[in-house]
């Protein structure tokens, strides 16, 4: 009974937390909008008795993901999301690495202090941060003013407003969920192994690629699927960095619900951004276990 | 018919196949290897012997290139090894811990090495099931390392070593992690592996009986010099110096002053007691301080006084009952203790020595060792 007591509260936890807000979602994508409080139709009223919850199902219907299908906004939203996602986790994995790394070879009187170094930006509000990359990358700002002190540059960038600065905003937000991981797999490498590779005739650069790569592999892949993952449906970034040329989901998504005010299609959105992000939410899980299995 | 016996170092012809000259190794103001010279021979298992913080380690580590000496030269068959990094050496080493690569499977990591060379993949297989046959592991090629024994993955580390048929085996400490019975086991199957492929090994260790067993030559190692190199044999019987008779085994020392009297000394230990006579070649002066190292198996105890010339009465204290032998601690007039041990022949209740008994220590003149001090 208290084996079952304990394993009831992180179930009750998602069911309250996670499964019926989505049901509530779901319910709300087949909807229809109307002009009323809340802004769609049906609503269910359950005094009516059975005939009234009858007809409330019978008003239901998935003529928003056709809608879906239909307008290329959406599609063209979700896919340059999806690239957007995969090319700053390729650029979070380029940055981070070699930090993690850096991390894990000092000496490990260090090593906390620089954890901490890591975490630290996360004291701040995340809003902050993000109004403060605004405020070094515009024209007046402070990068321009710097390179075109050093001479580098003679007239100022067009930074602010571009997909770049989004890349910027993206691998500054999330690069501590990179590079986490990737200093957890390299910390608890045992540094004989490297030694053992150079002595079996491997290069230092060899030694790398086929022992420290390999070895940091799952935390690689941990860390790639943490930044990918809220990426995909990632919203403040695009729309405070980014211009209007800036296309990702989240930003449609706010769209579709304040200023449409059109709740079943944005909720229809929120659904398939959902099911989108199961297959890499299921893989990252594999691979979590994966790695449990390896260290048992 | 006798077969010669195994000893390059007695032979001035031979070229060693490892020589360190005025080798000496700082790591800031430390001193890890203090002027160090000594040749080691092909086909020799040599091992370099103790306390942790010694050298031995360091000795080990600039053969293998991972270190390089602040002053002198490694020559390895008679190539000088400065610059030379660690994957361009012939020599392979065997890690304490095993560095067993975690994801490569047992099979791949014996590969590693002969991948690395460019050997083509017939060949590479070959060469990987005739070390998995050496070191009795074929049942188990496709396991990962965590997969496996202690005792298993040892022999993988040393067939990974062994499979690039190195010209020097580095072996640290490599039966640490196993247990009493599988060390023993284990330390009969390192000196079978290195007779049949005849590569040369070096072992470091702290655990003289493993260097005693293995070795065909050992070198006691201090403050990073070299107290002693000898056969086994010979360290055992013969140690040099109160440090090395005190490493190795058990051993009485005591102090005493020299006289001249027939082909030794005799040595005065303590007031108004028998000095007690040693046979030896190395020469005193008169009234030198030094001192006599003695095996405690080479005391013989008795209730009885007996005939010999070095004899003296004592009283029981400790026995330390050990199965097959017994040591008995027994204390000197002057309050010297002294260690004697007899093999245990008899059953239990047939022995007559008990606590607190007055006992007989004896032994021969050439029993006990004469060192300075």
């Amino acid at each position: 009974m208290r084996r079952f007591a304990l394993i009831a509260v992180p179930y009750a936890w998602l069911l309250a937390l996670f499964l019926v807000p989505f049901l509530i979602v779901f319910k709300i994508s087949l909807s229809d909008t109307a002009i009323a409080i809340p802004p769609y139709t049906p609503t269910l009223d359950i005094s009516g008795g059975w005939a009234a919850i009858k007809g409330f199902l019978s008003e239901l219907d998935f003529e928003n993901f056709v809608w879906l299908t239909e307008d290329d906004l959406y599609w063209k939203a979700y896919l340059s999301s999806v690239r957007i996602a995969l090319i700053s986790t390729i650029l979070t994995l380029l940055v981070g690495y070699p930090i993690a790394y850096a991390m894990a070879r000092a000496a490990p009187e260090w090593r906390p202090t620089l954890l901490m170094l890591v975490i630290l930006p996360f004291w701040t509000s995340f809003l902050i941060r993000v109004y403060a990359w605004m405020g070094i990358l515009s024209n007046e700002g402070l990068l321009n003013a710097f390179l075109l002190w050093t001479g580098l540059i003679s007239e100022p960038l067009t930074i602010l407003n571009t997909n770049a600065a989004v890349y910027i905003g993206i691998v500054y937000t999330y690069l501590p969920f990179m590079i986490l991981p990737i200093y957890s797999a390299l910390e608890k490498m045992d540094d004989s192994l490297l030694e053992a590779a150079e002595d079996l005739g491997c290069s230092r650069m060899e030694a790398f690629w086929l022992v420290t790569i390999p070895l940091s592999k799952q935390g690689i892949i941990a860390g790639c699927f943490l930044v990918f993952i809220p990426v995909v449906g990632e919203f403040v970034i695009p729309s405070l960095l980014g211009g209007s040329g800036t296309l990702m989901i989240g930003k449609v998504l706010f769209e579709e619900f304040f200023n449409n005010r059109d709740w079943p299609v944005a909720s229809a959105v929120a659904v398939i951004l959902l099911l989108i992000l199961i297959i890499p939410i299921i893989l990252f899980q594999r691979n979590e276990q994966k790695a449990r299995e390896a260290e048992g | 018919m006798a077969e010669p016996v195994f000893a390059p170092w007695a032979d001035p012809n031979e070229k060693p196949l490892i020589q360190f000259k005025g080798v000496t190794k700082r790591f800031g103001d430390f001193v890890a290897i203090d002027n160090l010279t000594q040749d080691i021979f092909a086909q020799e298992f040599f091992a370099l012997l103790g306390p942790s913080g010694c050298g031995k380690t360091t000795m080990m580590r600039m053969l293998a290139g991972f270190e390089t000496p602040t002053e002198g030269q490694i020559l390895i068959a008679g190539q000088d090894m400065a610059g030379v990094p660690p994957n361009k050496r012939a020599v392979n080493m065997m890690f304490q811990s095993y560095a067993l690569f975690p994801h490569l499977s047992v099979a791949e990591n014996i590969a590693f090495g002969l991948k690395r060379e460019g050997m083509p993949k017939g060949n590479i297989d070959d060469r990987v099931k005739e070390m998995l046959r050496l070191t009795r592991l074929e049942r188990f090629a496709q396991r990962k390392p965590h997969q496996i024994s202690g005792g298993q993955r040892q022999r993988v580390a040393l067939a990974r070593s062994l499979a690039k048929a190195p010209k020097l085996l580095l072996l640290d400490e490599p039966l640490g992690a196993l247990d009493a019975k599988l060390r023993q086991q284990t330390q009969f199957e390192l000196m079978d592996i290195q007779e049949k492929t005849g590569t040369t090994f070096v072992i470091v260790t702290h655990d003289q009986e493993e260097a005693m067993t293995v070795a065909s030559r050992v070198a006691v190692m201090d403050e990073g010099r070299i107290m002693q190199v000898a056969t086994p044999a010979e360290i055992y019987e013969q140690p040099n110096s109160v440090y090395v008779a005190d490493f190795i085994g058990d051993v009485n020392i005591i102090e005493g002053t020299a006289t001249p009297e027939g082909k030794g000394y005799d040595v005065a230990w303590a007031e108004g007691q028998r000095p007690f006579h040693a046979e030896t070649d190395k020469s005193f002066s008169k009234d030198q301080r030094c001192f006599l190292a003695m095996r405690p198996e080479k005391v013989a105890i008795s209730t009885d006084e007996p005939e010999a010339r070095n004899r003296v009465q004592g009283k029981i204290i400790d026995i330390a009952y050990l199965g097959n032998l017994s040591t008995y601690h027994v204390e000197l007039p002057g309050g010297t203790m002294m260690k004697a041990q007899t093999a245990n022949t008899r059953r239990l209740s047939r022995r007559a020595l008990t606590w607190e008994d007055q006992v007989w220590l004896s032994w021969t003149d050439t029993a006990a060792v004469m060192l300075e001090g």
